[in-house]
């Protein structure tokens, strides 16, 4: 499998992604699923200068994720596929049907209504209940803001 | 003459404080300098936290690295605010040289940031190491 990491990360591309992640894991593709985003020529164009050309960026709609996945994994290059929040990265989960094994929780930052789980991960009872969800039909989750950081499971960050 | 540009250093961690703690020392107070960290924020949380700092007022915002989420977080603020410039690859001497120019344009300033901070990156010393002993 060519896609080495799920993460869900509201920042979306930025320096813990490429760097971080992207420069260990020896990445040749970066996927960011985002409806917004694709929508947005100027954002696009924004998140393109946050990555060095040697790798390739692919914005793409949660249905056009759906419909490459396959390719993305077959690819003979290493990637990551990124969503913006929970809600985007179920949805690719339950498009794709039981061919994402496992998601990283990556920056899910305070808003109203959501409770500190860890530094960079806040949850409000219905994302964890999301979470809970995907767990439950196979996903195993965990949050981890950098490789060198802590892989937390999912039943201890919700403990 | 029109009001004097404010400076917002946008970075990780604490690294903005640190910066306009630095430039104080140098340059001392009065230097229209305020820090913003991105620490615990998404990108909505930044450009909040960048309205507050610059509220309304003619601006540059020094992000750190290019590509990161504080250079994304002041692109989308700049956007919606014409008169907020935005440079990346924030450094000391670029900020020392903008606070006796805030009464510069925001896109003035900004250009003469990028060169007064990439003229400050350069090899010192190494050249002649071995001479020097």
């Amino acid at each position: 499998m060519s896609v080495e990491l799920f993460r869900i990360d509201d920042r979306l591309i930025h320096g813990q992604v490429v760097v971080g992640w992207g420069q260990p894991l020896g990445v040749g593709f970066i996927v960011l699923v985002d409806d917004e985003v694709r929508a947005s020529d100027w954002e696009q164009e924004l998140y393109r200068m946050g990555v060095p050309p040697s790798v390739a960026v692919v914005f793409a709609s949660v249905a056009e994720a759906t419909a490459q996945l396959p390719a993305w994994q077959a690819d003979g290059r290493k990637g990551i596929v990124l969503t913006g929040d929970i809600d985007g990265m179920a949805a690719l989960c339950a498009g794709v049907d039981g061919a994402i094994r496992a998601v990283n929780l990556g920056g899910i930052h305070f808003r109203e209504g959501r409770r500190e789980k860890l530094r960079y991960v806040y949850l409000t009872d219905e994302e964890a209940a999301k979470l809970r969800a995907l767990a439950g039909a196979g996903v195993e989750i965990t949050a981890q803001d950098v490789p060198t950081g802590r892989r937390v499971p999912l039943a201890e960050l919700l403990a | 003459m029109s009001e004097p540009l404010t400076g917002v250093v946008l970075a990780h961690a604490g690294l903005a404080g640190a910066l306009i703690a630095a430039v104080e020392e140098i340059a001392g107070a009065g230097h229209g300098l305020v820090a913003v960290s991105n620490l615990g924020c998404d990108r909505a949380a930044i450009v909040a936290h960048l309205e507050a700092a610059i509220a309304g007022r003619p601006a540059v915002v020094f992000a750190d690295m290019p590509g990161g989420s504080c250079a994304f977080g002041a692109a989308a603020f700049a956007r919606e605010h014409p008169d907020v410039g935005v440079v990346t690859g924030v450094n000391l001497a670029m900020l020392v040289d903008f606070v006796f120019h805030r009464s510069l344009g925001p896109a003035e300033a900004a250009t003469r940031a990028v060169a007064t901070g990439r003229a400050a990156v350069t090899p010192v010393g190494c050249m002649g190491a071995g001479a020097a002993r």
